[in-house]
């Protein structure tokens, strides 16, 4: 027999990281079978009751604090470790009237100039934060999602006359001079810079050109100012990547400037072409789309305008797969331009590729994500993250759609993507791994891995690629070339499949 | 490019880059009121806003504030028998408080509109020939219950620069007073002796003083000297004294005012501490009053109870009062009195907060600090806090303690919003009965949802919004 206890605490806040580590650790202590400390947000209630709490009627801006004890467990021990776990390990000051600030426009008010503000709030209060700091005339990155695009036109629409950058809404990475933000990958400072209209994109080119630039000089990325994956919408127009290229064109320190972005408005992406025209700077423009060059292929175009051959892309663990076991592609993304590159490509090869970000909508997936047909799907994608963690950094939702996708005998191979540096989990292979050696523990369906790092990541990503190839997956730096074989196993089992017709 | 980072949200995202030896402050965030996102946002947004509150900060920053005159308030304020001003937003007879109904009690009893004050009762309830409108409609402001009738003598305070003026009552000292609601005998004795002695000599040393006082000048002085001009005056009402006794003895001779008369004004106004509240807040409504009716601006320009009501003014919704149950103040008590006896906040003297100082300048004055029921770090702390829910510091009010630094100033209904950090009023506290008079002194705040209820005001002022 277990014991429930569930309380709401009215007006304590914390982001929905904290409260992960919170939870992870409450459910350590003795006597705990299960425990979740969460805001009372829609899918977090769905998450409670999916575990069987019964929650009281609440307001998103309540906390819950829900466990599950072993019948002699002691409620007030497990509210103790709660409580303990909740103590933000913010260092003293010593001076108890000198209380944080409360708002971005009171911590700017005596910081000193040239900070930049890095803005992680819900999206619902993301737009107000940003504000206060394109008023007090500091470059903002917005990492928040949900934000309305409205907001954001008016957002860059004044960043302009305040000669300001808005990295944002939606920007999952910016490295400003070797300084990353958000996710962000630790390399080698070179001569180039980017502007990126999507984040994991942004970190495959950081990691590509940081792996040729091991023996290149003068190959690697200075700046990469993210945009926010809306940038290069008719909506917004761009707004952002001006001011970003403005900014690359005006340093000495870069040479050729690569603008990234998911599929962007015709009309945007011919003015962004002729602006680029103008620019002192060479620029190179990687812009994804329908019969448009994959991010490896943008990342060898550059090396060429450098004068440079392009590497062989690395792969470890080839000796792990064997043939498609199924028909279908199971596509299980953290990043979602890895997953826009991965479909677009999949596409041409498979047809109809159903997704949460689909290339048309009628290839929408519902509620249900692993469907009788190919699939990719972005576990970053705002309606999957709303009221809870990316998926960089809360593995849980993606691993459960891992072993469903194993589960079913139509799946012929698993594409996967890992993406290491500042801001993802500290070893995110120790999460990803059991769930490959789980799904292919009844068949040895083929894992195909990108793995999106360097050396130089917080994580190290010779641990990580050993930790997945021992797993049994097959390892990549190139998510295009991970795709390719991940296609090229499959067309050869349909072709069997077509030959036993015959 | 960057030297360091500011970040608000994920403490994951601050710990990878001060992982990088970046310097990062994190910003504690935490969700705003209930139900305000939407129209934060709008108002974020507002293009005029920006503009709005620099300007109407700056308007305000840049009054000073003259003492020009004295004179009854049928004069200046064209008051006519039967008009009765109140503290606070607008209200009826019906829904009054003890203190208020009790000091308009004794404002007919000294107009003479009944004998007793208790017969009043069936005067106001009756509604003819009576009326009721509060001091702010008429550039006026009230401690306490405010009451002010025809025959009362005002302070007149002038900014020069655009002949605009605002007005205040003569204060009656502490204890058993009209203004918190006691209608005794002694109570109107003394103001007919305000009338007859006190303000007439007064106007004689305004009127004789070559240099007019500059009551912007004496607050800043005052607020390094201790006081926080809202409960502690002491030191701003000697300084008035040391500026107009002069004149006043003067008036001897050049006036034909009696020898004793101004002994016992100068033994009056030395033994209120105080006395000088009702120049420090007519000095506030004028620096504030040039803030207001900008369009866009979210800043509050009035804060004041009627002792059932606790309203606000924000400067981009004109006139509009936004109001909720006033509160009950915590602090201490005099003699035997308890909280049950206490009504809920009253007086336009929040005024004083709605400028910075008050409350919002508690670090400043630490004598008083036990007064209200605090320590000298909860001073500290309180006035830091302030500065979170306000748009700028005044460079001339300025807290020794705290490095100098100006006081808060210009309170930001959008970031009470996003904060939920309520100002911090210092108030007195008025018995609940009418006749009772004061019951004790303590802290206390506005109710929360009139802020949201400003902030959605503005945000349907906002224009073309489309969000």
């Amino acid at each position: 027999m277990t014991t429930d206890h569930v309380e709401l605490r009215s007006g304590a806040y914390a982001d929905s990281v904290t409260l992960l580590q919170v939870s992870r650790a409450v459910q350590a202590a003795p006597g705990v079978v299960a425990a979740q400390v969460a805001m009372a947000t829609g899918l977090n209630l769905e998450v409670l009751i999916g575990m069987g709490f019964e929650v009281p009627a609440s307001s998103p801006n309540d906390m819950v604090v829900a466990l599950r004890l072993e019948d002699d467990a002691d409620v007030a021990t497990a509210l103790a470790a709660v409580d303990a776990a909740l103590v933000p390990t913010r260092p003293s000051s010593g001076d108890t009237t000198q209380a944080p600030p409360r708002t971005t426009g009171s911590a700017l008010r005596h910081g000193g100039p040239g900070a930049v503000v890095l803005v992680s709030v819900p999206g619902a209060s993301a737009t107000v934060e940003a504000m206060d700091a394109l008023e007090a005339g500091h470059d903002v990155m917005v990492f928040s999602d949900n934000v309305p695009v409205a907001e954001e036109v008016a957002l860059k629409t004044y960043a302009a006359t305040r000669g300001a950058l808005v990295m944002g809404p939606d920007c999952g990475t910016a490295l400003l001079d070797g300084v990353g933000l958000g996710f962000a990958n630790a390399v080698r400072p070179g001569r180039i810079g980017l502007v990126a209209a999507s984040g994991t994109g942004c970190q495959q080119l950081l990691t590509l050109l940081h792996h040729a630039g091991a023996t290149l000089d003068g190959v690697g990325v200075r700046h990469a100012l993210g945009v926010g994956g809306r940038d290069l919408s008719s909506a917004v127009g761009g707004l952002a990547t001006r001011e970003a290229l403005r900014r690359l064109d005006a340093d000495a320190d870069v040479d050729l400037v690569v603008v990234v972005s998911k599929p962007p408005a015709p009309e945007v992406a011919e003015a962004l072409a002729r602006e680029a025209e103008a620019l002192s700077t060479l620029v190179e423009l990687g812009l994804l789309g329908r019969g448009q060059r994959d991010l490896t292929a943008v990342a060898e175009a550059v090396l060429a305008r450098l004068g440079h051959e392009a590497p062989q892309w690395p792969v470890h663990g080839a000796d792990n797969t064997g043939p498609a076991t199924g028909p279908l592609l199971r596509g299980l993304f953290v990043g979602g331009t890895l997953c826009d590159e991965s479909m677009l490509m999949a596409a041409e090869a498979l047809g109809p590729i159903r997704s949460n970000i689909p290339l048309s909508d009628d290839l929408a997936l519902g509620e249900e994500l692993i469907v009788d047909d190919h699939v990719m799907v972005d576990f970053g994608d705002d309606a999957l993250t709303q009221g809870r963690a990316h998926p960089m950094i809360d593995p849980t939702l993606r691993n459960e759609q891992i072993a469903r996708a194993a589960a079913d005998p139509a799946t012929g191979v698993i594409l996967l993507d890992l993406v290491l540096g500042h801001g993802a989990e500290p070893d995110p292979a120790a999460h990803l791994a059991p769930a490959i050696t789980a799904a292919r523990s009844e068949r040895a369906i083929p894992v195909i891995v990108s793995l999106v790092g360097t050396d130089l990541d917080p994580q190290g990503l010779d641990a990580q690629r050993d930790a997945l190839v021992a797993a049994g997956a097959e390892v990549h730096l190139s998510n295009a070339a991970a795709t390719r074989r991940a296609l090229d196993l499959l067309s050869r089992t349909s072709g069997r499949t077509e030959g036993a017709h015959q | 490019m960057s030297t360091s980072v500011v970040t608000v949200g994920a403490g994951m995202f601050a710990d990878a880059v001060a992982g990088q030896a970046v310097d990062v402050e994190r910003v504690d965030w935490r969700p705003p009121m209930p139900g305000t996102q939407d129209d934060l946002a709008a108002v974020a947004t507002d293009r005029r806003r920006p503009e709005a509150n620099r300007r109407a900060v700056e308007a305000m920053l840049g009054v000073t504030a003259h003492l020009v005159d004295v004179a009854p308030a049928s004069e200046v304020l064209g008051l006519e028998k039967g008009q009765f001003l109140h503290a606070g937003p607008p209200i009826e007879w019906e829904r009054t408080s003890g203190p208020l109904r009790g000091a308009l009690m004794g404002g007919a009893a000294l107009e003479g509109l009944v004998e007793d004050p208790e017969d009043a009762v069936a005067l106001f309830e009756s509604g003819s020939s009576v009326s009721l409108e509060p001091c702010h409609h008429r550039s006026a402001v009230g401690p306490m219950a405010g009451v002010v009738t025809p025959s009362m003598w005002m302070w007149v305070l002038e900014d020069r620069a655009t002949g605009k003026r605002t007005y205040c009552s003569l204060n009656e000292g502490l204890g058993k007073v009209l203004r918190y609601g006691a209608y005794g005998p002694d109570v109107l004795t003394r103001l007919r002796w305000m009338g007859d002695v006190l303000g007439p000599l007064l106007q004689a040393a305004v009127r004789g003083t070559e240099e007019a006082t500059d009551v912007t000048g004496i607050l800043t002085q005052m607020l390094q000297m201790g006081d926080e001009a809202h409960n502690r005056n002491r030191a701003g009402t000697l300084m008035l004294l040391r500026d107009l006794s002069p004149a006043m003895v003067g008036s001897i001779e050049g006036g034909g005012f009696a020898s004793k008369d101004v002994a016992d004004v100068l033994r009056f106004v030395g033994g209120n501490d105080h006395f000088f509240l009702n120049l420090a807040m007519p000095a506030c409504k004028l620096a504030l009053d040039a803030g207001r009716d900008v369009p866009g601006s979210t800043m509050v320009v009035a804060m004041a109870r009627n002792g059932t009501d606790f309203g606000i003014q924000v400067s981009g919704t004109g006139d509009q009062w936004f109001t909720g149950p006033a509160q009950v103040a915590e602090g201490l008590f005099l003699g035997d009195y308890g909280p049950d006896d206490a009504n809920p906040d009253i007086g336009d003297s929040a005024i004083t907060e709605t400028a910075g100082i008050g409350g919002f300048a508690m670090a400043t004055a630490p004598a008083i600090v036990r007064l209200v029921g605090g320590s000298v770090p909860d001073a500290l702390a309180t006035t830091r806090r302030m500065h979170e829910i306000t748009l700028a510091e005044n460079p001339r009010w300025s807290v020794p303690v705290l490095e100098f630094q100006g006081t808060p100033t210009g309170i930001d209904v959008s970031k009470v919003c996003r904060t939920g950090i309520l100002p911090q009023i210092n108030t007195g506290m008025a018995g609940a009965v009418a006749g009772v008079g004061q019951v004790g002194a303590g802290l206390v705040t506005p109710p929360a949802e009139i802020f949201p209820q400003a902030l959605a005001a503005l945000a349907q002022a906002v224009p073309g919004r489309s969000l």
